[in-house]
């Protein structure tokens, strides 16, 4: 009723009151607009269902550069004389060499061999050579890394180019508008939460229809709004085409962009980038997914990986064995309620096998911190006689050394009943959720 | 000039195209006179949850599986099509239990072939996949999605469709809606367990892109007569909650305010962690359970904050709104005793509560 009785307005009007009336729904749209941005730098809690991609600098680089994305000239080295080389090659007026490590802080960061900073600039492709020899092979301590660091094994050997002006640009798939959305301020290179905060009719969106992609003047306005002028209009406004049929190409989730800098010669170019990828898509992005390194992730979670698990380690003794993430949240949830601490998240899934009930109690009796393991499955799709005859065999073969709790409910739940009994381990059953959660954390209270 | 078009587009997208699809919402009230087909009744996910559905009363005429046409499955045909389906069996819903590649697809071919309800039991399907679906679905009237990577949808003793255990439900007055599988099987253990059995159980699924959303089920729960309480349960991530609490304060408020009880999953989740659906990743909020509670609360919602006190908490508010009457329309039969003092969290046959399973001569 609102859309007709305002569309009856506007064909009545001049134009003066139609352009009046869409500047503020524009402006309705961006308020709404900032609070969608910037997934990872906000901290809220989030959800996935596998794992999580990562990807190196020069990967990401790679990837946009098959897409036509304009990226500065680069070369990937893990040895110094590959380094060298790659300086001597790029014949470039100045070169940055950047340490590929996943997180971030690199600039600030301090190698074991003393070398300060994980990216460095330098004319002479000697120096490229010199610095490389202090960089591969030794750990790089930045803020976001571990105590001891990550080995660097590559190194970027990039042309480095000026920026004159920095600005931000991210394509999202937003549930909000149903679809992809693009997101950009003439703002970039800074923190974009900020300029969302203090100077939000800075940032600017277009809803793309993925039908139809992104159509030719939306790809101008955006370029002009992100303070593309002249021939660099256009430039930037091809520039968010490729990166939109990027981001449609390797199934992203999100390809943000920052800076997507301007330099002195009239050049756009994608300075860093940072590409969230559907994990869903796996299966039709075979060539993304194996790039994917995952030697910086955490091993009991990379186990996990392996046998299909969704496991999340967190910082209490209460081991936690659930089916259905909802219920593993919900299961730690209550056991912080009755005052114990959860030592993990892990959500075994619907299809679970023995095999892999097995290896998941495996996983966490081998975790130190473990005081106590709380199991709570209630099956639907999930057969509890599965789950009981893999806890009893892990019980046998691990030599179970802390209290164990189980709550069984749904199908087949007399028959993992009867296997529990059978088997003569020392197994606590429970009730219902509460009874579980209180007898858990009863258990760790004896010891 | 496109200015003008540019703003009549969102507006058609924001409000015009919501209200053709949002008249699809009554299609989620399935009944024993629904009749079912299922999308890929040959596989082996398929063909289990196709026994458990007619295993527990659930009127499934048929099934789909491209190239099978014409043979027999558990007794009943099997199409080559959603079409042929539906011209040969009548069917007004359908449940997929296809693999991710291929489930798009098939939630498209029941769109096309305009079966009033879609369910879509399959996880994993790319969220590319869905914005193509869902682009299609918000510009069409007849069909209702829900889901993909959900439980499904139950009338208990009516009309199960999907991979909930049956045995757990019993017909009664609270309608449940939640974004967790596992977790809805607790609110309905725990509700029957107190005796109020559930209406309706709607499970719209973890996606980030999905074809039911909470204020779509509670404008059935406010709307249908027989059910007299809302179960919600949410969890972090998204602004579904939010919107739902808006939602709530519009449209239930007042002396006819049905009680509403909530659980959010993931209050102590830490932050910028991944923790399961790849539904609760952002879009609009901080997606953190604390402000979810809050909104709710605001809406006057009871959020519980065990998920074990969800049956026991509705209870209690049954008997804070002091309506004896309601005690006197529980269905009969049920395998319960029909009175529970919240206090001693004991059952008993008889209002006195002597504990006898059978009511006393003291009545």
């Amino acid at each position: 009723m609102l859309a007709t009785s305002l569309l009856f307005l506007l064909r009545f009007h001049a134009n003066m009151a139609t352009s009046m009336a869409s500047q503020a729904a524009a402006r309705g749209l961006r308020a709404a607009s900032f609070r969608h941005l910037f997934l990872d730098k906000v901290k809220c809690t989030t959800v996935s269902p596998r794992r999580w991609l990562n990807l190196q600098e020069y990967q990401s680089k790679k990837l946009m550069q098959e897409s036509g994305v304009a990226v500065q000239r680069f070369y990937v080295a893990d040895s110094a004389s590959e380094a060298l080389k790659a300086a001597k090659r790029l014949n470039a007026k100045e070169i940055v060499l950047k340490a590929q490590i996943l997180a971030g802080g690199r600039g600030k960061g301090v190698f074991d061999s003393g070398l300060k900073g994980g990216v460095h600039l330098t004319k002479d492709p000697a120096v490229v050579g010199e610095l490389a020899k202090k960089m591969l092979g030794f750990n790089l301590t930045t803020k976001q890394t571990p105590k001891d660091g990550v080995k660097v094994k590559t190194v970027m050997v990039a042309e480095a180019l000026d920026i004159s002006r920095e600005t931000y640009f991210a394509i999202l798939m937003d549930r909000s508008c149903n679809g992809p959305v693009m997101v950009g301020s003439p703002q970039g290179g800074m923190d974009i939460e900020e300029v969302a905060a203090s100077t939000p009719e800075l940032i600017f969106k277009e809803i793309i229809d993925i039908f139809e992609g992104v159509r030719d003047d939306q790809a101008l306005r955006m370029a002009a709004n992100l303070g593309f002028k002249g021939p660099l209009q256009r430039q930037a406004a091809d520039q968010i085409k490729r990166l939109y049929d990027l981001f449609l190409k390797v199934d992203a989730t999100q390809v943000e962009v920052n800076p997507l800098g301007e330099t002195p010669e009239g050049q756009v170019v994608c300075f860093d980038a940072k590409i969230n990828f559907d994990d869903n898509a796996e299966f039709r992005q075979k060539a993304v997914f194996a790039m994917d390194d995952m030697t910086e992730s955490d091993p009991t979670e990379m186990e996990a990986a392996k046998w299909d698990l969704k496991y999340i380690g967190l910082d209490g003794n209460i081991a936690c064995f659930v089916n259905g993430a909802g219920l593993a949240m919900a299961t730690c949830d209550i056991i912080d309620l009755h005052g114990g601490k959860p030592a993990n998240f892990l959500d075994l899934g619907g299809g679970v096998k023995e095999r892999q009930v097995y290896e998941a109690f495996k996983l966490l009796t081998a975790d130190p911190k473990v005081e106590a393991i709380l199991v709570n499955i209630f099956g639907g799709i999930v057969n509890c006689a599965i789950i009981a005859n893999g806890i009893t065999k892990a019980c046998r073969e691990l030599e179970l050394k802390v209290p164990l709790v189980v709550r069984l409910e749904g199908t087949n739940v007399t028959e993992a009943k009867r296997i529990l009994t059978e088997s003569g381990l020392p197994i606590t059953a429970a009730e219902n959720l509460d009874d579980a959660a209180r007898k858990a954390v009863a258990a760790i209270k004896k010891e | 000039m496109s200015h003008t078009r540019l703003f009549a587009k969102l507006l058609l997208q924001q409000s015009g195209v919501r209200h053709c699809y949002t008249g699809t919402r009554k299609n989620l009230y399935i009944t024993k006179n629904s009749k079912v087909i299922c999308q890929g009744f040959t596989g082996k996910q398929g063909t289990f949850h196709s026994q458990q559905a007619l295993d527990y009363g659930s009127q499934l005429v048929g099934g789909v599986s491209p190239g099978k046409g014409g043979k027999t499955h558990l007794g009943l045909p099997v199409f080559n099509s959603v079409v042929e389906a539906k011209e040969g069996t009548g069917a007004d819903a359908t449940v997929i239990y296809v693999p991710p590649p291929f489930a798009a697809a098939a939630i498209i071919e029941a769109i096309d072939a305009e079966i009033p309800l879609v369910v879509c039991i399959t996880e994993g399907i790319p969220q590319q996949d869905m914005v193509r679906v869902k682009h299609k679905l918000l510009r069409q009237s007849n069909t209702r999605l829900i889901g993909p990577n959900c439980p499904g949808v139950i009338n208990p003793g009516e009309c199960k469709i999907g991979i909930m255990p049956g045995h757990i439900h019993k017909k009664g007055r609270i309608g449940i809606v939640s974004r967790s599988g596992t977790l809805t099987y607790e609110a309905v253990h725990q509700t029957t367990q107190v005796g109020l059995g559930q209406s309706l159980c709607v499970g719209i699924g973890g996606d980030p892109f999905n074809g039911t959303n909470f204020i779509d089920c509670l404008e059935v729960f406010l709307q249908d007569p027989k059910t007299d309480g809302i179960i919600l349960i949410g969890e972090i991530g998204g602004n579904a909650e939010e919107n739902a609490a808006e939602y709530l304060k519009q449209h239930n408020t007042g002396a006819n305010a049905k009680p509403v009880v909530s659980f959010i999953a993931g209050l102590t989740a830490p932050p910028g962690r991944r923790m399961g659906h790849a539904g609760a990743i952002i879009a609009g909020g901080k997606g953190g359970a604390k402000e979810k509670i809050a909104a709710l609360q605001s809406a006057g919602v009871v959020v519980s904050m065990s998920p074990a006190q969800l049956g026991s908490t509705m209870f209690k508010e049954f008997e804070k709104r002091n309506s004896p009457m309601w005690r006197w329309m529980r269905p009969t039969g049920s395998a319960y005793p029909d009175y529970y003092n919240s206090e001693t969290h004991t059952l008993c046959s008889c209002p006195c509560f002597c504990h006898d399973l059978v009511p006393c001569t003291r009545r």
